[in-house]
């Protein structure tokens, strides 16, 4: 394997082709092993949790209070929902399989339904928090990290050690009290509408509920940049470059940004649930109708099959969005390969 | 909001490849590191803010005396400074300032306990799957990568939804989804402690698999260890907050800072800036001292290898 930071591409497709994809898809095919299992496990957190919160079975929260003994029973029956624990996972195991993912009690509405209509406004709202957030901490950390330990970079970092520290949606409060109650500049509510097109009608209502979201991620991932950064700068590709003469800047341009990059894109991956979970909080705070809404009052209301739903959707994501991060990484950077292994 | 993060903290992944720290044996490394931990600014400012607000929330209601059992909507929504009362009273007449001492209470004792509880199974966990390998590490660790998957607030609002939370109950949940960052740290440790000759010796001389995990991975691994704990413990005291945000959280009369800045958000139009602004402080402070202590540990553990 290449242990140089030369470009990943004429790594593998010029010398040892072939030993290359030979270990590409091994590694391949032990992660999605992997996955799989991770998701495996999954279900049987969320079965449990099930099972936990509703161990006769869903039959009288779907059927309501108005339900008498006999009509739950019967519908427990019918669902299969008074077979041994073991069967009735398998049998949530195939639901799952075929697409199935329950109907809620409240909406009476198959979960997939809900979550396809509410899922796309979350990713719209997750998309560009993730964008600002990036386009933000990509140049500040590297900004920081070419004047270590200068004024600029002492009061950066301390400006992302506070934000890192405060709630979001304190954060997100006290963006209302200056943009909307003290500047009369933005809506303190996100847009309301049953599609991504009706809530993008009304950008500016998408402002604060974006930078809420994105605020703590730049406290993270420009605190991440800047270590990575600062580390490559001390590699000896960086002194070579320097001591034959090339300004710093074009350095820091033409290398070390590049590769300082591939961590942060590793992370992305990784970051999918961290992301959902920090949107449940901006979607409540701004009562905006995305997934994260739609979770919390189902957690009022224990609509366990949406909550399942749910939780399922978040981790298949995780699970193949860290395996295309990890996959692009090691294109990138042909020296993050032994780590996967 | 990063709590579920693998490796959310850059020194601290670099933390997995150190030295184990020195026997304890002297205590000239405990000095050289207390040397290093005080030369650390920020988390000198870091300790002397947490015993501040440690003293402010447990020893402060023993000197300033309020009622914070009883609602008098009498005199709800006074000003600070109105009626003797500093900061004001909030929309059900409790004092605000007796109110951040309770309050605080709950945040710290839920965060420092939870916080601890999830770096001890954490470590449990880790040190046991880096040390056994093979199959039994690989399930294990599918098991935190599962766990992972799921967002912890999602995790916390069904928990909570599930049983009525009391501070027992908080600790038990807040500690069930903040394990798993402490137990991929420590796994990394255990495995590149397990092949140091004293861990071989150990085993070549009869020693048992315990002991070798007890009496050498933990120990050798506990800078990695409380440094991670001290983050832990902030990662804890922001997810109360968030719980009490989701509406979950603890129960009138008792509160804690989260409850009270949320509970405060709905007069945030009228003006009424002392229900949020002094408990959305004393959260980032709080959170802002333990980070910076972690800091500082990391310098006294000399985690990441010496000095800057």
């Amino acid at each position: 394997m290449s242990t140089t930071a030369a470009p990943a591409a004429a790594s593998r497709q010029g010398r040892g082709g072939a030993a290359a994809s030979a270990w590409f898809w091994r590694y391949l095919a032990k992660r999605v092993a992997q996955g799989i299992a991770v998701i495996l496990i999954v279900t049987l957190i969320v079965f449990a949790l099930m099972h936990l919160a509703l161990p006769d079975g869903p039959g009288s929260g779907v059927l309501g209070m108005q339900a008498t003994d006999v009509q739950i029973a019967a519908f427990n029956h019918e669902h299969g929902f008074d077979l041994p624990v073991w069967q009735q996972y398998v049998n949530f195991l195939g639901q799952i399989a075929t697409g199935d993912f329950g109907t809620s009690f409240e909406a009476k509405r198959p979960v997939l339904d809900l979550l396809a209509q509410r899922l796309p406004k979350t990713l719209l709202l997750a998309v560009l928090a993730m964008a600002v957030a990036l386009l933000v901490s990509i140049p500040l950390g590297v900004a920081q990290a070419v004047r270590r330990n200068k004024p600029f970079d002492t009061v950066m970092t301390a400006i992302n050690f506070v934000l890192y520290s405060t709630p979001s949606f304190f954060l997100g409060l006290i963006l209302v009290i200056v943009f909307t109650q003290w500047m009369h500049l933005l809506p303190a509510t996100a847009p309301q509408g049953q599609t991504v097109a009706a809530v993008l009608a009304k950008p500016q209502g998408l402002v604060l509920p974006v930078l809420t979201g994105a605020i703590p991620i730049i406290a993270t991932f420009s605190r991440y940049m800047r270590s990575s950064t600062l580390e490559n700068l001390g590699e000896d590709y960086v002194r070579t470059a320097r001591s034959k003469g090339t300004p710093v800047n074009r350095v820091v341009v033409k290398h070390v940004f590049r590769n300082s990059l591939t961590p942060i894109i590793a992370m992305l991956g990784y970051y999918l649930p961290v992301m959902f979970g920090g949107m449940i909080v901006v979607e409540s705070l701004f009562n905006y109708p995305g997934m994260g809404l739609l979770f919390w009052t189902s957690a009022q209301k224990s609509d366990y099959p949406v909550l399942m739903g749910c939780m399922l959707i978040i981790a298949i994501a995780t699970v193949i969005g860290s395996l295309v991060a990890d996959l692009i990484q090691a294109a990138l950077d042909p020296r993050t390969r032994g780590a996967l292994k | 909001m990063n709590r579920t993060l693998p490796t959310p903290r850059l020194p601290e992944a670099g933390a997995t490849a150190s030295a184990p720290a020195q026997a304890p044996r002297s205590n000239a490394p405990w000095r050289r590191g207390a040397r290093r931990f005080l030369r650390n600014k920020l988390a000198v400012a870091g300790l002397s803010v947490l015993v501040l607000l440690v003293l402010f929330c447990f020893v402060g209601p023993l000197v300033y005396q309020t009622d914070q059992t009883h609602t008098d909507l009498g005199s709800a929504l006074l000003k600070p400074g109105e009626q003797g009362h500093p900061l004001g009273t909030d929309d059900v007449g409790y004092d605000i300032l007796g109110r951040l001492m309770v309050g605080g209470q709950v945040s710290i004792m839920v965060g420092l306990a939870a916080g601890v509880l999830a770096t001890v199974v954490g470590t449990l966990w880790g040190a046991t799957a880096g040390y056994v390998g093979g199959w039994v590490d690989s399930v294990m660790m599918r098991i935190v990568d599962a766990g992972i998957a799921i967002p912890a607030t999602f995790l916390l609002l069904i928990l909570s939804a599930m049983v009525k939370p009391t501070v027992p109950l908080l600790i038990l949940v807040i500690g069930l989804v903040s394990w798993l960052v402490p137990a991929r740290l420590v796994r990394a440790e255990s495995i590149s402690l397990k092949q140091r000759d004293y861990v071989v010796a150990l085993r070549a001389m009869g020693g048992g698999h315990g002991r070798a995990v007890l009496k050498h991975i933990v120990p050798n691994s506990v800078g990695t260890i409380v440094v991670n704990a001290t983050f832990q413990v902030a990662d804890a005291i922001l997810l109360v907050a968030y719980i009490s945000f989701l509406g979950m959280g603890v129960q009138k009369p008792s509160t804690d800072w989260g409850a009270m800045l949320t509970s405060g958000i709905t007069y945030t139009y009228a003006g009424a800036w002392w229900l949020i602004l002094p408990a959305g402080l004393c959260i980032v402070l709080i959170v802002c001292a333990f980070n910076a202590i972690g800091d500082g540990l990391r310098d006294f553990f000399d985690v990441k290898g010496q000095g800057e």
